[in-house]
């Protein structure tokens, strides 16, 4: 058989950034200072930001596409990736978990959620799914002596591989069906096809194995213990990268694959979006690890982000398209934080901090506002943006629900400023900066009151 | 007038604050002059709209529009008339009094304090002056913030609790409101614009879901009962500025909802739900009065006589004719000026002898000579003795409530009554009787204190002797309130007969 070479002009992005990362496990070897391997992966992201517009078309016999959905993902894990580098710099350090792979994995995760992001067939999802979560197992466990961070790995790799036989058995199972893996093949199969019990099942085993991903409920129990054992550096990565890399891949199977049976995998969602919300609020409040709450806190937005993708209209896509990058900014914020201060994994150690350090104490006040959705912060723009598409679709009550649980998140975030400034300090927090972690808060804090002020840099 | 009026006294404090925030903490000095000037500059600029107002129309006034999110078609659009223009000449005025009020009781984080006191300064403006649903919201949510800051850092014993309550319970009424928003926005053709929502004719029953989703958010603010009980919690425990804001102008901003949003653009739902709503207001007046009566903290009373006032304004806005808008309208203002002046005054003792127990005190005119007088002007026209701004307002309520429903009316009157006795009997445990051996050895106010309340009683009087000054600032507004309400019903009526006949 005659193989034409494939264009490779719309993965070029991805080519660059394993590259990049295998290069990195070379320079490990040469550089002795870790520093170089952090510049390194960020020239990496500004050539791949460079190259990303360039990109467009399909290839790989039409399983692979890259499109302007998959690029506004891209953009995400970019923006992810490299506040992600800035993070760990210093952090690495004080927690003498400095290695040459660490940063190499990030990019190979990163590329594989790329690639989720431009799946047109299950095959190549699958592949992308694949290279990130191992990469993430790894890096959930890369402090090697500490046992939290081995449970993490553990346990994020258990659940993980089996989320995947589950997607896999609802992949083979569609395959059954439809004789296909091309999301555009299944959806034009499903077309002339009733909904089957086996249809049905597949579809749950795959909303299942994305739940996973995306740690909605009820299959997010491994996020809080992950959150908590990994460094907190990869918690702040996780709870971005895989979680848009998730919504990604929902939005592209569930409104292309299975566009025409949108009655049927409406419920299943409303289910799961509901639960997750409940979930991740209520548990929230009783935390008293910060990173566990902010687990906590990632679950809840899920569930946010699911109402959009309910809504089952282009509107309600893009909602959850632009909720996910203000969730990346004020996420990242918020984690930058947690790294910034050198006790910082307890809520009651944020006790007066306003007093002893006034600036990070408002950074912090700020992204936790921003989280509850207050304007004018950027997490107000993006609820807005979701409940106006979910009600332009009829789901009113369902926005009710959201609006309500979103009320209750305002107890648990407040308790965090509540310490900050209605507490006295027991003693004057240590804090670790670096120029790296001050860029990466002030380009958060930036982006979240931008982002809520002027929301038409977002918007259409 | 050649300055965006609006936009400036909006923006001007939320520049102070960001400058002061920028201040070395240790200048204490520098920053309170600087909030103090940046609050007299603001309300010398706020004059304006005293002295030009167009009282002839009811249209806008001073408007102001920008496309600010073209993909949604939401507009930074401004503009007074003369239901908020005063509210928005109240919160600069009370402003000033609260920065003096606080030159000395606030004592740690100065910096912050004064900065999200201006804070709240613009966003309140803000939410009087939108014209703009999104744009209301967001002003709406944004005071939030620095209010929730104000009591749970600077407040009393109780103040974690009380912070967190009142941010709770404004934030749950406030997200129902939003979604009724967002539902009004798409049955206007997928606009935020206000006017444009008064000239519309809603469903019946889109109507009366949408009034009580915007209830949530104003009954809480007002707040009505039964939602009322964050108010005693947070009046009490925060800082004197705090209880002054939040009596003076933050409550008002639910009364103030109703009259913008509820009534035009929801009339028929208004007038089908004003008997409820006048019910409510009732049991508010009467509940509220009746607690005073109760109550052995001087701050804690004052907060329940809120309720029972701010029962009087619902009771004028919801009577639905001329006298009882009216009324409300300037019950809303006096209560802003007498309410903030009896907080600023328990602030100023408060200060001396850091106790707000009644059984703390007696004999306080003895030792407080100046302040007993000051005080007894406020206590009375609380009361609404004739000619302070209480009796004028309480009088056009009562009025238009008598025409509303006669039992509403009596009822109402019975809670001046109540409110005489708990005010009357406050004063004279605090300030006759044997002098408490707790506070002797105090200073009188001193000229600051007293300057800080001149304004206050100039208005007590003024509106007292003169309401018309006031009072035909809303003249024309109130009756293009009052015809949209009847035109609205008659349309609706007009329209089911032809159906009928068909």
């Amino acid at each position: 058989m005659n193989m034409p070479f494939p264009n490779l002009a719309p993965v070029t992005p991805e080519i660059i950034l394993s590259i990049a990362a295998m290069l990195l496990l070379l320079m490990e070897l040469v550089f002795k200072n870790k520093g170089v391997l952090a510049l390194a992966g960020l020239i990496a992201v500004a050539v791949t930001l460079y190259v990303l517009p360039s990109s467009f078309g399909t290839t790989f016999g039409g399983m692979f596409i890259s499109d302007s959905y998959s690029m506004y993902f891209k953009l995400i894990f970019m923006i992810n990736l490299a506040l992600t580098i800035l993070l760990s710099l210093k952090y690495l350090q004080r927690e003498k978990a400095e290695c040459g792979e660490y940063y190499s994995l990030l990019l190979f995760a990163t590329t594989g959620m790329m690639i989720m992001a431009s799946a047109r067939d299950f095959i190549v999802l699958y592949l992308g799914l694949e290279l990130m979560a191992l990469s993430t197992y790894v890096l959930a466990g890369i402090k090697r002596n500490d046992i939290k961070s081995n449970e993490a790995a553990l346990k994020y790799f258990l659940l993980g591989a089996f989320s995947s036989a589950l997607l896999l058995y609802g992949i083979s199972l569609l395959y059954g069906l439809t004789t296909t893996t091309d999301l555009y093949k299944i959806a034009a199969q499903l077309q002339q096809s009733e909904v089957s019990t086996t249809l049905l099942l597949s579809m749950i085993l795959i909303a299942v194995a994305f739940s996973f991903k995306i740690a909605a409920a009820p299959f997010h129990m491994w996020a809080p213990d992950v959150y908590e054992g990994a460094p907190t550096s990869i918690t702040a990565f996780m709870s971005v990268g895989p979680k848009a890399a998730g919504f990604a891949v929902i939005g592209r199977v569930f409104y292309v694959a299975f566009q025409n049976v949108q009655a049927d995998w409406t419920p299943i969602l409303i289910g799961i979006a509901i639960l997750t919300m409940a979930v991740g609020n209520i548990l929230a409040i009783a935390q008293t690890n910060i990173k566990r709450m902010l687990a906590y806190s990632s679950i809840a937005h899920a569930g946010y982000m699911l109402v959009g993708i309910i809504a089952g209209t282009a509107e309600g896509q893009q909602a959850m398209m632009t909720y996910m990058l203000i969730y990346a900014f004020m996420n990242m914020g918020a984690f930058a934080v947690v790294i910034m201060l050198e006790k910082g994994d307890e809520i009651k150690d944020y006790e007066g901090l306003a007093k002893t350090r006034p600036v990070i104490a408002a950074l912090m006040l700020v992204f936790m506002f921003s989280l509850t959705g207050i304007p004018p912060t950027a997490g107000f723009v993006g609820k807005f943006n979701i409940f106006m598409a979910a009600i332009n679709a009829g789901y009113v009550w369902l926005v009710v629900v959201a609006v309500i649980f979103s009320a209750i998140s305002a107890y648990y975030y407040l308790r965090v400023v509540m310490n900050m400034y209605m507490r006295e300090p027991a003693e004057t927090a240590a804090i670790n900066p670096s120029p790296s972690l001050g860029l990466a808060l002030v380009i958060s804090v930036v982006m979240v009151f931008v982002i809520g002020i002027i929301p038409s840099v977002v918007i259409g | 007038m050649d300055y965006p009026i609006l936009s400036t006294v909006i923006f001007l404090p939320v520049v102070g604050a960001l400058i002061i925030l920028l201040m070395q903490r240790s200048n204490e000095g520098l920053i309170k002059w600087s909030a103090l000037t940046f609050s007299i500059i603001n309300f010398i600029l706020s004059i304006p709209l005293f002295t030009s107002f167009n009282k002839t129309t009811a249209a806008m006034q001073f408007t102001e529009k920008y496309k600010w999110i073209p993909g949604w078609n939401i507009n930074y659009a401004l503009g007074v008339d003369g239901i908020s223009v005063l509210f928005v000449l109240l919160s600069t005025l009370l402003t000033v009094l609260c920065v003096s009020v606080s030159w000395k009781s606030v004592k740690q984080k100065t910096k912050e304090f004064f900065a999200a006191l201006l804070l709240i300064e613009g966003s309140m403006i803000g939410v009087f002056c939108s014209v703009d649903l999104f744009l209301f919201y967001i002003f709406w949510e944004a005071m939030l913030i620095p209010m929730y800051l104000l009591i749970g850092v600077w407040g009393g014993p109780n103040r974690i609790y009380a912070a967190i309550k009142f941010f709770l319970f404004t934030l749950v009424g406030s997200v129902l409101m939003l979604i009724g928003i967002i539902v009004l926005y798409f049955n206007t053709g997928k606009s935020f614009d206000i006017l444009q929502m008064m000239v519309t004719n809603y469903p019946f029953n889109l109507q009366l879901i949408l009034f009580w989703a915007f209830f949530a958010a104003f009954a809480v603010k007002v707040p009505m009962f039964p939602v009322h009980t964050w108010l005693p919690d947070a009046h009490t425990e925060a800082p004197t500025a705090g209880s002054v804001i939040l009596a003076g102008v933050l409550i008002k901003m639910g009364a103030y909802g109703f009259l913008r949003f509820s009534m035009p653009i929801l009339p028929e739902a208004t007038k089908a739900m004003a008997p409820a709503m006048m019910v409510l207001s009732v049991i508010g007046i009467i509940y509220g009065a009746v607690i005073c009566l109760g109550q052995t903290d001087l701050k804690r009373l004052i907060a329940y006589s809120s309720v029972s006032h701010m029962g009087f304004v619902t009771l004028g806005i919801f009577a639905l004719n001329i006298q009882g808008l009216q009324g409300g309208i300037l019950q809303m203002l006096n209560h802003g000026i007498v309410t903030g002046a009896l907080f600023l005054c328990i602030g100023m003792i408060y200060d001396r002898t850091h106790t707000r127990q009644i059984a703390d005190y007696g004999g306080a005119a003895t030792i407080f000579p100046v302040y007993a007088a000051i005080f007894m002007v406020f206590t009375l026209a609380s009361i609404g003795l004739p000619s302070t701004n209480g009796f004028v307002g309480e009088f056009l309520i009562i009025l238009g409530g008598f025409t509303a429903s006669k039992t509403v009316g009596t009822i109402s009157a019975l809670g001046i009554i109540i409110g005489a006795g708990y005010m009357l009997w406050l004063y004279q445990r605090v300030f006759f009787m044997e002098v408490n051996p707790k506070i002797q050895g105090h200073n009188d106010i001193d000229l600051r204190e007293i300057l800080t309340l001149v304004p206050l009683i100039i208005l007590v009087f003024w509106i007292g002797v003169y309401p018309n000054t006031f009072l035909s600032f809303m003249d024309v507004s109130v009756q293009h309130l009052i015809e949209r309400l009847n035109s609205a019903g008659q349309q609706n009526v007009a329209q089911h007969i032809i159906e009928v006949i068909q």
